[in-house]
């Protein structure tokens, strides 16, 4: 186990390298960020100057290595913009993303679990009709236009929750929700369907000659075997949500990862972005090691068949 | 001791294939919005770019201030809402169409590849596919957007980098279940070699797993572009497309309502359409995708 | 000696798209202690029909139990309670599957799935759980009991894995224990041992045995009497020895013939002539007539069950006097 353990680990970081060098290059990419913070009159001196003292004028190869020795040790240098260190600015963010994508990800699982295992239990009866659409919905519908939606009315005429900002628990409804919608639509069916095959299955059917009650055979016979795709694609869907907080962030004012990437994007700030991608990364890469693992320990074939 | 002879069990008549019927209203969604994105030109009632100040915000020909003249009402610039929804259509669907044959293309060859050879070559591939997989499209597109200047091809590009992965994940995945079938040791043993395998044996096998992808896949990559648009990195305006039109819409969506609702519902039944086709088909398929 | 399995005229009807199959028709048959009846057929017989409508788990909605009546040491099990049924199924009425391989549940290790009966039936705990547990599979003749507890399923071969199954069957111990084709998927050496091991837990437990198989071979063996199945019915019942000297029924016949011979001067198998039955389109009158060598007009009627000798009872209006 310990040596599965070790092998995603490497893996993990192998991935990561890669990603370093990807996001160095396009936070070069992005242009010069000099236009951005020098003024209109600037001299070519004035250029000069600051490329020297950012550090921008060394070699590629050179500032690469800077750049991967500091962040390792979490100094991702000073944002171009705000004149803070980049590492402040995570420290401020970071926490409110993944507050904000552990309380999506838990109020999706929370909901469609028991509507999944619902769904196949009672397959075509009105439960079972009710869950698939909102499947289907949830998977259809555009975040930002449900985002606005809400915020709208919601938050703006019905007064009911508060649109944005991270104070209070409340606060965390409305985005909550809005982005973990789609996370409910896809673990619901994959729940269903789960379900419904492990249901037909000769063990279970062996469980209930057991004598085993129905209640049990679901809850623990069948869900186990069922959950290995679901705790699969809990990685997947979490990176999702990583990654569509941008749009909610945006929509909700929500000071995050999302809306600092943004800024950063936009304002050229190198630092900036190669840190919040790298960061964003790290922690996908973080949740799919540990969804691996949890996966071991779910399905004892995959213990030790490596 | 021997079995008893069991003759073969005879065929009943067949009732109807298991699965649900043909999704007819999907197809027909799908149809109209293609039809209209192809003949945007002749279809719209007037010109997606002709503002008019004395008509912003007229409202839809069902609401009282309404008229025929502009059955869904305008919007901030007095720009006819239907002509600009149809228009829109055409940036929709061709993101939509392109980015998925692309990503899908891209993806199957790798994940083919990637089966076939097996060790370090699957390997080195695999790292790359998984690193691929966790970086966020949004965030590429959005960097390249700034970088290159928003625009079409940079949109496509931008998502079908990313999305690859998926599909060469899973088309790795068949390939390795079908390199364990006897028929490509066979050929094999016949003489074949890597290329001949991969186009005649493996790739046809593969065919209806990508099918089914491609189908589901086209909604979210519709979505993206939407949410795109709607950071304004996507197609850069005046060109109208879904995303910007409900971005343009935000602040009045309580009293001009339609002209972020209508955008976002024409979003809605195009990718709903996409997702229940792609279903059907996996269902009448490839069941065993079940899980996507 | 009073039956400890009583079957009554058993009806269970299945509703499809094509029709309403009568899957098992009007079965009857009983069963003391200790005493093996083989259940034979082709596929689509009623023989696992049968044996699923006796601990009532027939697959809903489609399929359900329309009639008749199975006494269990005289309750009728068809009367029960759902809850009722719950705590006999396993402990009273035990049940093989066929395939080991699919049988046991992958993600729980082998002393969770045989702990689960002993807390269940005899609401052990604990300690006394494990030593139960490592008994059952002692007794089931696998090696190193205590330590096969940790194990996963995917760790243990075929036949070790039928043999927990079995001994997870006699955790009751149950009065009746229905075996459904449980050899048929192992290897044929294997095969002997373990039809061995049944007789011997059958002995020890004293609990009847229903055998499901479609192998004359394993009936002849291991089997007082049996029962030979079509088209939902049982067209031929008795001891095993008689049936095979002097089958009675010309289905019975066929089969017992269609087994090929040392030193036989045929050269070609003798197959059965015909297709099985579409249960959906059944018309009245025997079954088998259509495929029946020795078919005559009465056979357009349904052939009531008569004996030929007290204990030997067939379906055929060959057995039947004038």
């Amino acid at each position: 186990m310990l040596r599965f353990v070790l092998f995603r680990l490497l893996q993990s970081l192998v991935a990561l390298a890669i990603l370093s060098v990807v996001v160095f290059v396009l936070a070069r990419a992005t242009g010069d960020p000099l236009h951005m913070i020098l003024p209109m009159n600037a001299s070519e001196e004035d250029y000069a100057n600051a490329r020297k003292y950012l550090g921008l004028d060394r070699p590629y190869v050179e500032q690469y290595f800077s750049f991967v020795g500091r962040a390792v040790t979490g100094d991702f240098g000073t944002s171009i913009r705000a004149r803070r260190p980049v590492i402040e600015l995570l420290r401020e963010r970071l926490p409110n993303s993944l507050k904000l994508a552990a309380f999506a990800m838990g109020a999706s699982l929370a909901i469609a679990f028991p509507l999944g295992v619902m769904a196949a239990v009672k397959k075509g009866t009105g439960v079972d009709r009710a869950a698939q659409i909102v499947a289907v919905l949830g998977q259809s519908l555009p975040t930002f236009w449900v985002a606005i939606v809400l915020v709208e009315f919601v938050a703006g005429r019905w007064q009911w929750l508060p649109a944005g900002g991270a104070d209070s628990l409340a606060s965390y409804v409305l985005p909550g929700l809005t982005l973990g919608w789609f996370v409910v639509a896809g673990m619901m069916r994959l729940l269903r369907s789960g379900m419904l095959e492990v249901l037909d299955s000769e063990y279970v059917k062996l469980a209930r000659l057991k004598g085993v009650a129905e209640r049990k055979v679901v809850w623990v016979h069948a869900l186990k075997n069922a959950l290995i795709p679901v705790v699969t694609f809990a990685g997947i869907y979490f990176a999702i949500l990583v990654t569509t907080a941008i749009v909610v962030e945006t929509v909700f004012a929500w000071p995050g990862l999302g809306r600092l990437a943004y800024d950063g994007i936009t304002s050229r700030d190198f630092p900036v972005i190669q840190a919040v991608v790298l960061t964003t990364a790290t922690i996908v890469a973080a949740v799919n090691l540990g969804v691996d693992c949890l996966y071991a320990v779910i399905d004892p074939r995959i213990r030790y068949s490596r | 001791m021997s079995v008893v002879a069991v003759p073969e069990r005879a065929a009943r008549p067949e009732p109807r294939a298991r699965g649900r019927r043909v999704p007819v209203v999907s197809i027909g969604i799908i149809a109209v919005f293609v039809l209209i994105a192809l003949l945007a030109p002749l279809l719209s009632p007037g010109d997606p770019y002709e503002q008019s100040l004395r008509l912003r915000f007229r409202p839809p020909v069902w609401e009282e201030r309404g008229s025929w003249a502009h059955p869904l009402g305008t919007d901030r610039l007095g720009r006819d809402m239907l002509t600009r929804i149809i228009w829109g259509s055409r940036v929709s669907l061709a993101v939509g169409a392109l980015a998925v044959l692309l990503a899908g293309a891209v993806g199957a060859t790798i994940g083919l590849v990637a089966g076939y050879y097996g060790g370090r070559v699957d390997a080195a591939l695999m790292r790359v596919t998984d690193a691929t997989l966790s970086f966020p499209v949004i965030l590429l597109a959005l960097i390249l957007a700034v970088t290159v200047g928003p625009s079409f091809t940079n949109v496509v590009i931008a998502i079908a980098v990313i999305l690859w992965a998926r599909y060469a994940r899973v088309i790795r995945g068949q390939v390795l279940t079908l390199m364990t079938l006897d028929f490509i040791a066979q050929a094999r043993i016949a003489g074949a070699g890597a290329w001949r395998i991969i186009t005649r044996h493996l790739l046809p096998n593969t065919l209806n797993t990508l099918v089914v992808l491609v189908t589901l896949q086209v909604g979210y990559v519709i979505i993206v572009e939407a949410s795109l648009s709607f950071l304004g990195a996507g197609i850069p305006p005046p060109t109208p497309a879904w995303g910007s039109m409900i971005a343009e819409g935000r602040d009045v969506v309580t009293s001009a309502w339609w002209v972020s609702f209508l955008p976002g519902l024409a979003i809605l039944l195009v990718v709903l359409a996409f997702n229940l086709l792609g279903d059907w088909l996996r269902d009448t398929l490839d069941p065993k995708l079940r899980q996507l | 000696m009073s039956a400890v399995i009583d079957v009554r005229d058993l009806r269970t009807h299945i509703v499809t798209r094509w029709g309403t199959i009568k899957a098992v028709d009007g079965v009857s048959f009983a069963l003391g202690e200790a005493e093996t009846l083989g259940l034979v057929g082709e596929s689509g017989s009623g023989k696992s029909m049968t044996c699923l409508s006796i601990v009532r788990l027939v697959p809903r909605p489609a399929a359900r139990i329309v009639g008749g009546a199975v006494l269990l040491d005289g309750n009728d099990l068809l009367k029960k309670t759902d809850d009722e049924m719950q705590r006999i199924r396993g402990r009273t009425v035990a049940m093989i599957l066929q395939d080991p391989m699919s049988s046991l549940n992958p993600v729980f290790s082998i002393g969770m799935q045989m702990r689960e009966p002993l807390t269940m039936y005899h609401g052990l705990r604990g300690r006394a759980v494990l030593a139960r547990a490592a008994e059952l599979l002692a007794s089931v003749s696998i090696p190193s009991p205590a330590a096969r507890l940790r194990a996963f399923p995917h760790q243990l071969s075929g036949g070790m894995r039928q043999r927990v199954v079995g001994a997870m069957a006699i955790a009751g111990p149950p009065r009746l224990l229905i075996a459904d084709e449980p050899t048929t998927s192992l290897d044929l050496t294997i095969q002997a041992q373990y039809l061995g091991l049944l007789k011997e837990l059958q002995q020890r437990h004293r609990f009847a045995m229903i055998f499901v198989t479609h192998n004359l071979g394993i009936v002849a063996r291991t089997c007082d009497r049996v029962a030979v199945m079509y088209a939902g019915r049982i067209v031929e019942i008795g001891p095993v020895r008689r049936i095979f000297a002097q089958p009675a029924h010309p289905y019975t016949r066929a089969l017992l013939e269609s087994i090929p011979r040392f030193g036989a001067r045929r050269e070609r198998l003798a197959a059965i002539a015909g297709q099985p039955p579409d249960l959906a389109t059944l018309a009245a009158g025997c079954a088998f007539a259509p495929r029946c060598p020795a078919a005559f007009e009465r056979c357009v009627e349904a052939p009531p069950e008569t004996e030929v000798v007290p204990g030997h009872a067939t379906r055929c209006w060959l057995h039947v006097l004038p």
